[in-house]
C-alpha cells in the first residue's frame, strides 16, 4: 500500500513551491488580471526551463520522461500559486492528445515546442452554453477545410494550434488545425476569471488535418478524464490555499476584543473547510494513482476526483470570503482570485453535474454489465 | 503509487488468511453479514458467549489486541499488520463488539497507568475475552463537557485509604455485561474542575453498583445508566495520583481517536444498489438526473474516506505516523449516513414509513440507519466536538474561552434559567 508521493516528487514539490513563491506571488497574477497581457510569459518560460512542461513527454519528443505523478505535483502547485499560465490548455489537453492520438508527425511537430513552452496548444470544444454532447457539436469539416465558431477556448488567443472537435461524415472527430494559419479569427472574450484567457475562434475553411488516424469521441472522453485528474490536483492546491488563508486571516483580525478565530462559528467553518479539502485531497490520489498506472478504473478515479476537488475548491474558496467578512469583498485582497479561479475550474473540463452524472454512469455500468 | 502489499505484508496476510479459513465461526457469517447498523447480529446462539468464543480462540492463536506486547496478552504485532488483521477478519470483526471499549479504551489506560502486578492480573483476562470492561465517564452533567462530571469519591474516615463514592454515569456501552470498569470521579471540588478528578478501576460486581438499561430515542437498548451508592474501593484501584484523573483521562480519549482503519459504514454502497432497483417513471432511480446528483456527492465522501484511511495505512506501512487527517472520519461518516437514509426514504415515497418485519431488508435497512444516525453524530465527540478538535489541533486556532477555566468546581453555576 502506497498511497502518497515518493520522496523524490516531494522533493520536487517543494522545488516548484519555491519557485512559485519567488517568481508567482499574487502581485504577478494582478499584473494579469489588470494588464494587457494574457498570460505571465517569463513564469511560463521558468516551468519550461525547469523541465516542468515537458514532464510527462517523452524524451525522444523533447520533453524530461519523468510521469503523470510530477504532472500532479506541479499541477498542485500551480493550483496553490493561482498561477496565470496556460499549462492545462498545452499540457494536460494539447499534449495529451497528441500523445494518445496524434501521429507520429504530428509528435515530432508539436511536442517539443509545447515541452520548450515555445509553442501553446488548445483543445477547442464548446460552441455554446450547455453541456457539450456530440450533438452539440456543429463545426463541420469537408474536404479538409473547418468551418464555425468556437467559444469559450481557453488560451484560444494565444495558442498557436488547437486540437478541434469539428464533425465530419456525420461523426465528431478530431483534428489538428494551426491557429495562426488562414481561415481563423480569433478574440479573446470576458470571463469571471480574467487570469486565465478565454477566446471565441471563428474557422472560415481553416485547413484542418485529422489528429492521427482518425480519433473520434472516445478519445475525447479519454483525454478529458486524464486532464480531470490533473485539474483536480490544481483544485486541490487552490483549496488548501484558500483555506490557509482564511486560517492566517482568523488568527490575525481581532473583533469583539479576541480573535475571531475563537468563535465556534469561524471554527467550524473552517474544519468544514478542512474536511472537504481532505476529502478532495485523498480522491484526487486516487485519481493520480489511476492516471499513472492506466487502470481500468480511470473514468470513475478521475470523475471521482473531479467532483470531490470541485466541490472543495468552491467550498473553501467562497468561506475563504465569508471569514474575511467586508475586506474579503474588496478588490484589494486576494480572496476574489481565489474565488474566481474555483468557479472558473469548476466548469473548464465540464460542470460539476456533468461529471456527477459521468461518475455514477460509470458506476452503473460497472455494477450492472448486463444492463449497459 | 500503488495498493499493493509489501512482500512482509503479503506474507502476513495469506498466513492470517489461511488461519482465519481454518478457525473462523463461519456458521455465524451469515448472521454477522446480515446484521444491521447497530446489531452485532448473532440471534441463533448467546450473543456474549459466541463474542467471548471467537475471542479465546483469537487469543491462543497470538491475533488477540494485535498491537499490544505479548506479556499482556496481545499479539506484539506492528500497526500495520494490526491493519492488515482487520481487514482479513472482516464480518468476524463485528464479534468483537462486546470488547471494543476494553482492548481500545481502558486496556491501554491501564497499560499506561496501573502497577506491573496490576497489568499482569488484568491485561491478558481482557485481551481474551475473559472479561469485559466499561468506561465509566460520561454523565448527565458531564457529555461533551466531561471534566463538568459530578460524581464523588471521598477518603473513607477509617485510616483504610479506600474511598467512597456517590452519583450517576450515563451512557455506559455494555455495562450490564461488563466485569470491570474504569471509573472517573470528582475528588476536591473546591479546585477548578479538570483538577479535582481521580481516576480508579472496580469491579462492576462491587456492592452499591446498580445498573439500569436506557431505552434510546430508536427503541433499542445498548446504553446504561449506572449508579454508585456508598460504593467502597480499594486506593490500590487507583490510576495515577489523587486529582490527576484529566491527565489519565486523556490516554483513554486519545486512544479512541487512534483507531485507524476500523472505517465506519456510510451507507453508500447499500443506497447505490437500491437506486439501482428502485423505479421512477419506469425506469431505474439510478438513471434519473437528480438522484445521480445526489448519489454523485454521497460516493465521493466514501471514496474519499476509503482513501484517506489508505493515506494513513501508507503511513503506517512506511513506519510513519499518520497525520491527521484521520479525524475527519466520524464527522463525515456520520453526518453522510443520516442524510443518505432519509434521501433513500425520500425515494421510496410515502412507503418510506414503513418499518415493518414485512418490508424488505433494503428498506428497513434505511430506517434503522435513519434511526440510529442521530447517535452516530453525538458518541465518541460529538459533531461539534470533532470540528473543536480540527479548528484547534490541526489548523491550530484559538481554544474556547471557558468561562469556568479558574473558578472552583463547587461555585460553577448549573443553572440555566431560573
Amino acid at each position: 500500500m502506497d498511497l502518497d508521493f515518493s520522496d523524490d516528487q516531494k522533493q520536487l514539490r517543494e522545488t516548484v513551491r519555491r519557485f512559485l513563491t519567488d517568481r508567482c506571488p499574487s502581485t504577478a497574477v494582478r499584473a494579469i488580471l489588470e494588464g494587457p497581457e494574457p498570460y505571465d510569459r517569463a513564469l511560463y518560460k521558468g516551468l519550461a526551463d525547469m523541465g516542468l512542461l515537458g514532464a510527462a513527454i517523452p524524451e525522444e519528443y523533447g520533453g524530461v520522461g519523468l510521469g503523470r505523478l510530477e504532472l500532479c505535483v506541479l499541477a498542485e502547485e500551480l493550483g496553490r500559486a493561482d498561477a496565470p499560465v496556460p499549462v492545462s490548455s498545452s499540457i494536460y489537453l494539447a499534449a495529451e492528445f497528441l500523445l494518445i492520438a496524434g501521429s507520429e508527425a504530428q509528435k515530432q511537430a508539436w511536442l517539443p515546442r509545447l515541452a520548450s513552452g515555445e509553442a501553446v496548444g488548445t483543445f477547442a470544444f464548446a460552441e455554446r452554453a450547455g453541456r457539450v454532447t456530440p450533438a452539440a457539436i456543429q463545426a463541420k469539416v469537408e474536404g479538409g477545410k473547418l468551418t464555425g465558431v468556437k467559444v469559450p477556448v481557453p488560451d484560444g488567443d494565444v495558442a498557436d494550434f488547437a486540437v478541434v472537435a469539428a464533425r465530419s461524415g456525420g461523426e465528431v472527430a478530431l483534428f489538428l488545425v494551426d491557429l495562426e494559419g488562414p481561415g481563423v479569427t480569433r478574440e479573446a472574450v470576458e470571463t469571471i476569471d480574467p487570469t486565465r484567457s478565454q477566446a471565441r475562434v471563428g474557422f472560415d475553411g481553416a485547413p484542418a488535418e485529422p489528429l492521427g488516424a482518425g480519433a473520434g469521441w472516445s478519445v475525447i472522453e479519454q483525454v478529458l478524464d486524464r486532464a480531470a485528474v490533473l485539474v483536480a490536483f490544481e483544485q486541490v492546491g487552490g483549496a488548501d490555499r484558500a483555506l490557509e488563508m482564511a486560517r492566517d486571516y482568523a488568527l490575525d483580525r481581532m473583533a469583539f476584543g479576541r480573535q475571531i478565530g475563537s468563535f465556534q462559528a469561524i471554527k467550524h467553518m473552517l474544519a468544514d473547510m478542512y474536511v472537504s479539502a481532505t476529502l478532495a485531497r485523498s480522491n484526487a490520489y486516487y485519481g493520480a494513482w489511476a492516471l499513472s498506472t492506466d487502470a481500468a478504473e480511470l473514468p470513475i478515479a478521475a470523475a471521482t476526483a473531479r467532483v470531490s476537488a470541485t466541490q472543495a475548491f468552491q467550498h473553501c474558496a467562497k468561506n475563504n470570503i465569508q471569514v474575511h467578512g467586508g475586506m474579503g469583498f474588496t478588490w484589494a485582497f486576494d480572496c476574489h482570485l481565489y474565488y474566481r479561479r474555483s468557479n472558473m475550474l469548476a466548469l473548464g473540463l465540464g460542470s460539476l453535474s456533468t461529471w456527477e452524472d459521468l461518475l455514477i454512469e460509470r458506476m452503473r455500468r460497472q455494477n450492472a454489465p448486463a444492463a449497459a | 503509487m500503488n495498493f499493493d502489499d509489501t512482500p512482509e505484508e503479503a506474507a502476513f496476510r495469506a498466513k492470517v488468511r489461511a488461519w482465519l479459513d481454518a478457525n473462523a465461526p463461519k456458521h455465524l457469517e451469515a448472521e454477522l453479514r446480515a446484521a444491521s447498523f447497530g446489531f452485532q447480529g448473532v440471534a441463533s446462539e448467546d450473543p456474549i458467549g459466541a463474542s467471548k468464543a471467537w475471542q479465546k480462540k483469537k487469543q491462543q492463536a497470538g491475533y488477540a489486541c494485535l498491537h499490544w506486547p505479548k506479556e499482556y496478552g496481545g499479539g506484539g504485532f506492528t500497526p500495520i499488520e494490526r491493519v492488515i488483521w482487520s481487514q482479513e477478519e472482516g464480518p468476524f470483526s463485528a464479534l468483537s463488539a462486546p470488547f471494543t471499549i476494553g482492548h481500545g479504551m481502558c486496556g491501554p489506560t491501564v497499560m499506561a497507568w496501573a502497577s506491573e502486578e496490576q497489568k499482569r492480573e488484568h491485561l491478558p483476562r481482557l485481551a481474551s475475552g475473559e472479561v469485559i470492561w466499561c468506561q465509566l465517564f460520561s454523565e448527565p452533567a458531564g457529555g461533551s463537557d466531561l471534566a463538568g462530571l459530578r460524581t464523588r469519591a471521598e477518603r473513607t474516615a477509617d485510616g483504610s485509604g479506600d474511598w467512597i463514592v456517590n452519583g450517576q454515569k450515563i451512557w455506559t456501552s455494555g455495562a450490564h455485561n461488563a466485569d470491570w470498569g474504569l471509573l472517573i470521579t470528582r475528588t476536591d471540588p473546591d479546585v477548578p474542575k479538570h483538577k479535582g478528578l481521580t481516576m480508579f478501576f472496580l469491579s462492576m460486581k462491587t456492592p452499591g453498583i446498580e445498573i439500569r438499561p436506557i431505552k434510546q430515542a430508536n427503541g433499542q437498548q445498548h446504553f446504561n445508566e449506572v449508579y454508585f451508592t456508598d460504593v467502597r474501593i480499594s486506593d490500590a484501584q487507583r490510576l495515577g495520583a489523587v486529582n490527576q484523573g484529566w491527565e489519565v483521562s486523556l490516554t483513554t480519549l486519545m486512544n479512541e481517536r487512534l483507531s485507524i482503519g476500523s472505517g465506519m459504514p456510510t451507507g453508500f454502497p447499500e443506497l447505490f444498489a437500491y437506486c439501482m432497483e428502485a423505479q421512477i417513471d419506469g425506469r431505474p432511480a439510478v438513471d434519473d438526473s437528480g438522484v445521480r446528483s445526489k448519489l454523485a456527492g454521497y460516493a465521493v465522501k466514501a471514496s474519499g474516506l476509503k482513501y484517506t484511511a489508505m493515506r494513513a495505512i501508507t503511513a503506517l506501512s512506511k513506519g510513519q505516523t499518520p497525520g491527521p487527517e484521520n479525524s475527519i472520519g466520524k464527522l463525515v461518516a456520520g453526518a453522510s449516513m443520516q442524510e443518505l437514509s432519509m434521501f433513500a426514504l425520500d425515494l421510496m415515497g410515502q412507503g418510506g414509513v414503513l418499518d415493518g418485519e414485512d418490508q424488505t431488508q433494503a428498506n428497513a435497512r434505511f430506517q434503522t440507519m435513519l434511526m440510529r444516525s442521530p447517535a452516530s453524530r453525538i458518541e465518541g465527540g460529538s459533531d461539534e466536538i470533532l470540528r473543536n478538535i480540527i479548528a484547534e489541533r490541526v489548523l491550530g486556532l484559538p481554544g474556547d474561552i471557558r468561562v469556568d477555566k479558574d473558578v472552583p468546581f463547587k461555585d460553577i453555576p448549573t443553572k440555566g434559567r431560573g
